[in-house]
């Protein structure tokens, strides 16, 4: 009984999340009572779903890009022929890291022009970390027992790292994803301010006109959505990890 | 056949493995033994190229184990190694068709091999297949790396204490059944061992190890008779001499002629299991049967006590 109460409460909440996109005017005496009279209580300048789905899918897309470019970095500099790369990869890694999001986001408007464009750019840098420190350690940390005897049954070094290394580090490479998607949803919402379609919008709109019903409903939503693909992705790196016996 | 021609490794300034020559004849058991950290694994793993001597050369059948590349090499060699490094994230069977797998046997030749050696190790395949390393117990992880390492029908086995955690139940069978396989296949074993009754019970001939150095590498019956050193008398024990003697020679070469009462014995048994009847039943003499039943006379208390006697 207890052990289904997470899952009904998520359920719960993206179906609630699915309705308020779809029909956000059902909602609108919820949230009356936190604007002025004549104000209106749902953002009114675009479509909540549309702009949903392109903050996801600029978030998806820098961390795909992320997700491929950390996870290649970690597997190279963890062969003999680029360890000597390892300290500098960590270092450029760690710089995009404490860049802070609207710098990089000033910085790469003048180079590729407002939109969607300077927002991934951000966001990529951002998801980077995350997934290489992750990558990183699960390659370095695998059982030596193990290794030996793959190298002991005549792996060779590609078949390795694809039968055995990859496979045994996939659980703490989605748990750097997961990070690495998480800090994206809150992040992307400074997009707005460089004129990328995303939730950052509604919030913004809601600070310009002081309407705290936009404010609230934009952050409600990124915050649903962190909340529900977190719990997703932790849920299959907990389903990894009991395939693999570790806990 | 091996030949292990002068090789040394050398950490740093650490020689781990010092000068070291032997030849090991082809399907015989060898086993080596030694303190921990004597080099017994670098050693072994020097066979197969997991580690590259810093000096010498190890043959193959008369063939440098450097002619081909390591991967290959490996393929062909079975390893089972300390604390048996079964891939967590693989089935037992998929554990014990690696090697076949790499080698590109095809499914249905793979799956009659994991079947049979799950069945010869004692686990059921329907039940132990489909599992994970980590719903087994020790033992049994032991015994599916020791099958992983056999699965491709290795001429040379290299195996490193592959029974240290069985029960000496379990234990005596998978030392029986390595020693049927091993007649089976004609392979050649050579064993790391802490566990001195292992060694003499397997053993062709059996390496002593100390400090990087083989100390004396020859028969059991060598070693008792004429131990090299005094660490290799340490290792066999003072007290256990006359035992170990025993324990090397079969009951029908200590058969004489004549009757005796009573439970005959297999002349394949070894000489202490005779004693021990003969102790046990509290009698002086028992008879001694072939393989195929046959009377072959009888062995007497005061015979085996000649056998055990300080060899002249
Ligand atoms: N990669 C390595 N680098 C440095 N030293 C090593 C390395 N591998 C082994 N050694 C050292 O070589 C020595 C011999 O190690 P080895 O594993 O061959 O011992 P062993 O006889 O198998 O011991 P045990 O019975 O405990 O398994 C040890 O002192 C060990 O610390
Ligand atoms: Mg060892």
């Amino acid at each position: 009984m207890k052990a289904w109460m997470p899952v009904i409460l998520r359920g719960l909440l993206l179906v609630l999340l699915v309705a308020f996109l779809l029909s956000p005017g059902s909602f609108e005496p919820l949230l009356k009572p936190l604007v002025q009279q004549n104000a209106p209580a749902i953002y009114n300048q675009g479509s909540l779903l549309d702009l949903t789905l392109q903050h996801l899918r600029t978030v998806f897309a820098a961390t795909l890009a992320a997700t491929i470019i950390a996870i290649m970095l970690a597997i190279l500099v963890t062969r003999p022929f680029g360890a000597e790369f390892l300290p500098l990869s960590r270092s450029l890694v760690n710089i995009g890291q404490t860049f802070p999001p609207v710098a990089v986001l000033a910085l790469a408007v003048p180079a590729v022009g407002f939109g969607e464009k300077p927002t991934l750019i951000a966001l990529f840098l951002y998801g980077l970390l995350p997934i290489f420190e992750n990558t990183l350690t699960a390659l370095t940390n695998l059982p030596r027992s193990v290794m030996e005897a793959a190298r002991g049954a005549g792996m060779t070094d590609l078949q390795r790292l694809m039968k055995v290394e990859l496979p045994l580090s996939l659980p703490v490479m989605v748990a750097g994803i997961r990070l690495s998607v998480t800090i994206s949803l809150a992040t992307a919402t400074i997009g707005s301010t460089v004129a990328a379609k995303t939730l950052g919008e509604v919030i913004i709109a809601g600070l310009q006109s002081n309407n705290l019903a936009f404010i609230l409903q934009g952050g409600l939503i990124v915050g649903v959505l962190a909340v529900l693909i977190y719990d997703g992705l932790s849920a299959i790196e907990r389903l990894l990890t009991r395939r693999l016996g570790i806990t | 056949m091996i030949e292990i021609d002068a090789i040394t490794k050398r950490y740093d300034e650490n020689t781990v493995v010092d000068n070291v020559s032997m030849v090991i004849e082809p399907r015989t058991v060898t086993v080596v033994v030694g303190t921990s950290g004597s080099g017994k694994t670098t050693l072994l793993r020097m066979i197969n190229r997991l580690v590259e001597p810093t000096e010498g050369m190890i043959r193959l059948d008369g063939e440098d184990n450097r002619a081909i590349p390591g991967h290959e090499l490996r393929r062909r060699i079975g390893y089972a190694i300390q604390g048996h490094g079964l891939f967590p994230h693989r089935t037992v069977a998929q554990n014990i068709a690696t090697v076949p797998g790499l080698l590109g046997w095809e499914k249905s030749r793979i799956d009659a091999k994991v079947e049979e050696l799950l069945t010869l190790f004692q686990l059921d395949a329907k039940t132990f297949g489909p599992r994970y390393p980590h719903e087994l117990s020790g033992g049994q992880q032991q015994r599916v790396g020791v099958a992983r390492a056999l699965a491709a029908e290795p001429n040379v086995l290299l195996m490193d204490e592959p029974f240290g955690a069985l029960d000496p139940i379990i234990r005596a069978k998978a030392q029986e059944d390595l020693l049927a396989i091993q007649r089976h296949f004609g392979t050649t074993i050579v064993l790391v061992t802490h566990d001195m009754n292992e060694a003499f019970h397997l053993a062709d001939k059996i390496a002593v190890m100390d400090k990087g150095r083989v100390l004396q590498y020859g028969p059991p019956v060598e070693l008792v008779r004429a131990p090299a050193a005094p660490f290799v008398e340490t290792l066999i024990g003072d007290t256990e001499r006359p035992f170990r003697l025993l324990a090397i020679a079969k009951a029908g070469a200590a058969a004489e002629p004549g009757d005796a009462d009573g439970e005959p014995i297999h002349e394949d048994r070894s000489q202490q299991e005779a004693l021990a009847d003969l102790l046990w039943s509290g009698r002086n003499a028992l008879p001694v049967i072939s393989a195929t039943g046959v009377p072959m006379g009888r062995v007497t208390l005061e015979a085996l006590l000649k056998h055990a006697a300080r060899p002249q």
